[in-house]
């Protein structure tokens, strides 16, 4: 099966998945989804651009990204253990799959001009490079919060060409940046393609960027018959919005042996209030486009997510997750940040691989699940990115910078 | 009253209605029905009551500061029919203009409920379509509220019917591609827009987004049947109740003005 192959776990034509997604937008803005949605059922089936796209991920990101198997780890989670190595694509995390994949349709629908959002700067790095690379404009919203924090990122768009606005609005963070890149569209539609980041947002999007990062999942299962000889118990993934996920899941959503556990951002702790476990906390409403679970108060205000993740801080998630939830078919948890962080070091120490922090979120999930599977159990997890941008988190988390260790 | 009787009042003076936008809460609850009486008595037809929003994606900077300082100073959503309720109880027509979360959350039905019985008119919706609307759809017709949903230029004409169709009491037609606030000129696309709206509709049009002065007023109400002003009252509001009923005397005035079409 092709990662473009329609599946029984599509959306209705408006892109319902059960009670969850849909076009929750300004009138404005439909004509330019469906426009999208249109291109995209075209491209799906056109061998040009399925070939195009595959060039690019073989030849341009570096895919097949590899799987490894982390054997010392292993032994902390008390099972076998295999990393799908998405931080080893170029720019260092699976978010290239997604922007190549959208900057293709952005030229096929004769679009000069892409903006972004981006919290940590992972997506807003590898939409900078596609645009370089697909000589498109490039305007990327980043909270002014995270300006400051992502720094290197920003400095690193700017080189790729892109132009970094800082967003002053709001809690001046990801969610914000995203409605700055909603209303720059609203206003441009006609010459902009919204690149947005991860499997939410309004139809088609959770269908299309899911699509572009089902790639993650139809190489891993292969990668891990050929060297286990059977399938995992289990596949992790890190959730924020839940784009590395729903891309690993789908290459076994079918194999229902196969558990799909998705772990959230748990912050300080549930309890805490600080955290950003939509799907564990959160309730029914729509953001930014979609019917999902979302974090909100009682009047129905979206609140601030918190995790030491910028990448997972997001009040809001994919529906397709909302919908795995609630058919029963995936299942998740939050790990704190305590906990990922721990992972994080771990890792590094075993493996001599630094992960993301977003990532590590998935191994610590691993950490936990791995002693109910026991010693013949066998878990794959997404390592969805590498953690070089976190050096700086890790520095002042550790004290590493005053002769302190992991 | 109805709002269809609010527009064809005016339309039996050869004018297009004034419609005045302020968020409720702002600068405080009392504040906003305060100035939500004055807009009335100096000349505005119906008013809409905004209902502050955490991620207004619709809004330019003045709504959104408005909304945020609504916000902060402890708005909660149930001030919204107590807001309704001050105006309807002056006399005045108010309709509430909400970002389609906050109605979720505290229950269509409800919010439906709630808004009638404090003598509410409709909702105007902006990130809500008819597509999307089926509980909307059923809660205004149990409870007798209009429906107001928006079209924009880039609205195909089959859109336009369907979203015509859907609506009630009256169609905003937003001026520009793009978010609230005011602006210098009034949009080439707004007249075009009106027309394409006219050819599948006979719902009055009422046209928003970027109206600030009384000369803008009377250029719209050449060829709409409601003139839409929202931020220029928000900025009105930091220079006093004074300059709010000033502001709807120039507009009522512009919107008497123009060799009406209707």
């Amino acid at each position: 099966m092709g990662q473009f192959t329609p599946t029984p776990h599509d959306p209705d034509a408006r892109g319902h998945f059960g009670p969850w997604g849909g076009r929750f937008v300004p009138e404005a803005l439909i004509a330019a989804v469906d426009e999208l949605a249109a291109e995209y059922d075209k491209a799906r089936i056109d061998p040009d651009f399925v070939n195009e796209f595959q060039r690019l991920l073989k030849d341009f990101a570096g895919r097949p990204s590899l799987l490894t198997e982390a054997p010392k780890f292993a032994e902390h989670a008390g099972t076998r253990v295999f990393l799908k190595r998405e931080d080893l694509n170029h720019t260092g995390s699976h978010k290239i799959n997604n922007v190549l994949g959208q900057a293709l349709l952005t030229k096929r629908m004769g679009k000069k001009r892409v903006i972004a959002e981006t919290g940590a700067g992972q997506h807003g790095v590898a939409t900078a490079t596609a645009c370089a690379l697909l000589g498109l404009d490039c305007v990327v919203y980043m909270g002014e919060v995270d300006t400051e924090r992502q720094a290197l990122n920003v400095a690193r768009m700017r080189l790729l060409g892109a132009e970094v606005i800082p967003v002053k609005s709001g809690s001046r963070t990801l969610k914000d940046a995203i409605n700055e890149a909603l209303r720059d569209w609203v206003a441009n539609v006609d010459e902009t393609h919204y690149l947005l980041g991860t499997a939410a947002g309004p139809h088609p999007f959770p269908l299309l960027v899911r699509d572009f990062h089902r790639i993650i999942g139809i190489e891993a299962r292969a990668q891990i018959l050929e060297k286990a000889g059977r399938l995992p118990d289990a596949v992790v993934a890190c959730v924020g919005g839940g784009s590395n996920a729903i891309g690993i899941f789908h290459g076994f959503i079918d194999d229902l042996d196969v558990r799909l556990v998705g772990v959230e951002p748990g912050g300080s702790g549930l309890d805490s209030g600080s955290h950003g476990a939509t799907l564990t906390a959160g309730t029914p409403g729509s953001l930014h486009g979609a019917m999902s679970y979302v974090m909100q108060d009682e009047d129905g205000q979206i609140t601030e997510a918190h995790s030491i993740s910028a990448g997972l801080d997001y009040p809001g998630v994919g529906p397709e997750h909302s919908h795995l939830k609630d058919i029963g078919r995936a299942e998740y948890f939050p790990v704190t940040d305590a906990e990922a962080m721990e992972a994080f070091a771990l890792l590094s120490r075993t493996e001599g691989i630094i992960p993301a922090i977003e990532s590590s979120h998935a191994l610590a999930g691993a950490l936990k699940l791995g002693p109910s599977l026991g010693p013949d159990g066998l878990l794959v997890v997404n390592l969805s990115g590498r953690g070089d941008k976190d050096m700086d988190t890790a520095v002042k988390y550790f004290g590493l910078a005053d002769g302190g260790q992991a | 009253m109805s709002l269809s009787d609010v527009f064809s009042a005016a339309r039996a003076e050869s004018r297009a209605a004034l419609v005045g936008y302020l968020p409720a809460g702002f600068p405080t609850v009392e504040g906003s029905k305060n100035h939500l009486r004055s807009m009335i008595e100096s000349g505005c037809d119906l008013v809409e009551v905004g209902l502050p929003f955490s991620d207004p994606v619709m809004d330019g900077p003045t709504i959104q500061a408005a909304a945020e300082q609504a916000l902060s100073a402890g708005f909660r959503v149930r001030d919204v029919f107590d807001v309704v309720a001050s105006v309807a109880d002056a006399g005045g027509r108010a309709v509430v203009m909400t970002y389609w979360n906050p109605v979720l959350r505290y229950g269509v039905d409800a919010f439906a409920r709630d808004l009638a019985a404090a003598g509410g008119l409709g909702i105007i919706t902006p990130d809500l379509v008819p597509d999307e609307a089926g509980d909307w759809m059923a809660a205004s017709e149990a409870h007798g509220l209009d429906r107001i949903f928006l079209v924009a230029p880039s609205s195909t004409n089959d859109r336009i019917e369907m979203t015509a169709n859907a609506s009630s009491g009256f169609l905003y037609a937003t001026a520009v591609m793009g978010v609230t606030g005011a602006r210098d000129v009034v949009s080439s696309a707004a007249p075009e827009l009106v027309a394409r709206v006219r050819e599948h509709t006979s719902i009055p049009v009422g046209v928003g987004l970027g109206v600030r002065s009384g000369a803008q007023a009377a250029e719209i109400a050449g060829f709409a049947d409601g003139v839409i002003v929202g931020s220029a009252f928000v900025s009105a509001v930091a220079e006093g109740d004074g300059a709010v009923r000033a502001l709807a005397a120039d507009l009522a005035k512009g919107v008497r003005s123009a060799a009406a079409t209707v």
